[in-house]
């Protein structure tokens, strides 16, 4: 175990840097498109069914193939981690999406009324009620798209791009168990641990009533 | 002359897939007079009421609050200069008491100071301890809930107040006590009030009024003073079917 980790440790903290890197820019891009999109649809009903529809789509192509269809495309296919991070917002975007429309339609409409009757502009009734009220929910889908990133980020090894996965994909390949679970553990335990945290994030933002 | 504070002209409404909740309404409200719209559940009432602060348009025929058209007025100002107290108050639920109660003041873009004075004030009004200010809607009973929610209407000091059905979800104890507070306070505190109801006893104790809907329709128009006594089929009808003697 000792001679184990002297000869991967130095690897395993740089793939893990990595992957935290990969995974913490494509979620900083998700929610950038996400949330203010998820809002946008509150807004215009129209919308809502297709988008969304789109990004449940998004969701259900299988990640390895999702790579592989990425690796042609100018541009992205020119740097592996940049691939990897379009790749991996697009998983992250579907549970950002919906729990930020779900959150806010989910809001009391009585308390809605209210606000309008208050005389609240859309911004303000959007700021002051809608979302402290939808935050709880909408960070839960931060969650779920933190943790299917870090999950998922562990194949973008197969472009080359990349973090923990790269042990996991060089473990199988030379049946070196070993090898494959200095991958794996540092990979459920970032995923345990920002599941944690948000979870705890998000209890605090619950509302009682 | 009396100004005319509230005014329905003719004032229709049909919701999509044709049922029509108002039709053809009529009804000038004096300023400073309490009105109460009395009917049973789908009457009508509340779309009535909910068409003065715009939460719903009529489809045809105008509503003229304070001589102005309410479908050409600036809704976010029109809605400011009425309040609104509803059943089971609709507090915040992530807001102290006194943030509700101040929101009017805080929209307004009022200084933090001015509000917490206000706010103080607004709760003493309608007989809440000074703690409550720092409370959340949570930790409050239904009753003081629905102090606050009258609180937060009256804050602005509106000239129109609206109330649906404010002690609807009060048990009979806490609905008589702070329906007297109403009472006081309106007679203090001079508003153009409509109050929806289905209870014959509240209209009569609170309203100077009282107008009788049925599907929609006015059926009867009466001073409060005259409602027992009425000639009108329609409101004996409602007499004889909820009235059970004078309980204020």
């Amino acid at each position: 175990m000792r001679e184990f980790l002297h000869q991967y440790g130095a690897q395993i903290a740089r793939l893990t840097f990595e992957h935290v890197w990969l995974t913490a820019s494509a979620m900083l891009f998700a929610a950038a498109i996400g949330l203010p999109l998820g809002i946008l649809l509150t807004r215009k009903q129209g919308l809502a069914r297709p988008v969304l529809a789109v990004a449940n789509v998004l969701q259900t192509i299988p990640s390895l193939a999702l790579f592989g269809l990425l690796l042609p495309v100018p541009f992205l296919g020119d740097r592996a981690a940049r691939l990897a991070i379009v790749a991996l917002t697009g998983y992250a975007l579907l549970p950002i999406l919906r729990n930020t429309y779900t959150g806010i339609r989910g809001v009391d409409p009585v308390l809605v009324d209210v606000s309008n009757a208050l005389g609240m502009s859309d911004l303000q009734r959007l700021v002051k009620v809608e979302l402290p009220l939808a935050a709880s929910v909408i960070l839960a889908g931060l969650r779920t798209a933190t943790v299917t990133c870090v999950g998922v980020a562990t194949i973008a090894a197969a472009v080359g791009a990349g973090g923990l996965g790269e042990l996991i994909f060089r473990g199988v390949a030379s049946v070196d168990n070993g090898l494959v679970l200095a991958g794996a553990i540092p990979a459920a335990l970032l995923a345990l641990c920002a599941d944690g945290v948000l979870g705890l994030v998000e209890k605090r933002l619950a509302v009682r009533r | 002359m009396a100004t005319q504070e509230v005014e329905f002209a003719q004032v229709s409404f049909t919701v999509e897939g044709g049922r029509q909740l108002l039709s053809d309404i009529s009804l000038t409200v004096e300023a400073g007079t309490t009105t109460a719209l009395l009917g049973r559940s789908g009457s009508g009432k509340t779309t009535l009421l909910r068409t003065v602060n715009a939460l719903v348009r009529p489809t045809s025929g105008r509503v003229l609050v304070g001589g102005q058209d309410v479908a050409e007025a600036d809704v976010i100002a029109l809605r400011r200069g009425i309040g609104y107290v509803i059943q089971e108050a609709g507090l915040f639920p992530h807001m102290s008491v006194e943030r509700n109660v101040g929101m009017a003041l805080e929209l307004a873009g009022k200084p933090k100071t001015e509000i917490a004075a206000r706010a103080a004030e607004m709760l003493r009004w309608v007989g809440l301890p000074e703690d409550v200010a720092k409370r959340q809607p949570w930790q409050l009973s239904g009753g003081q809930r629905q102090r606050v929610g009258l609180a937060r209407a009256l804050a602005s000091d509106p000239k129109v107040l609206l109330m649906d059905e404010p002690f609807g979800a009060l048990d009979p104890l806490t609905r008589a006590e702070i329906r007297a507070m109403v009472r006081e306070l309106l007679e203090v505190a001079v508003k153009t009030t409509l109050i929806v109801t289905h209870d014959l006893d509240e209209a009569l104790y609170l309203a100077d009024r009282v107008v009788l809907l049925e599907a929609g329709r006015i059926v009867a128009d009466l001073a409060a003073g005259d409602v027992l006594e009425s000639t009108n089929d329609a409101m004996r009808a409602y007499v004889a079917a909820t009235w059970r003697g004078d309980a204020a």
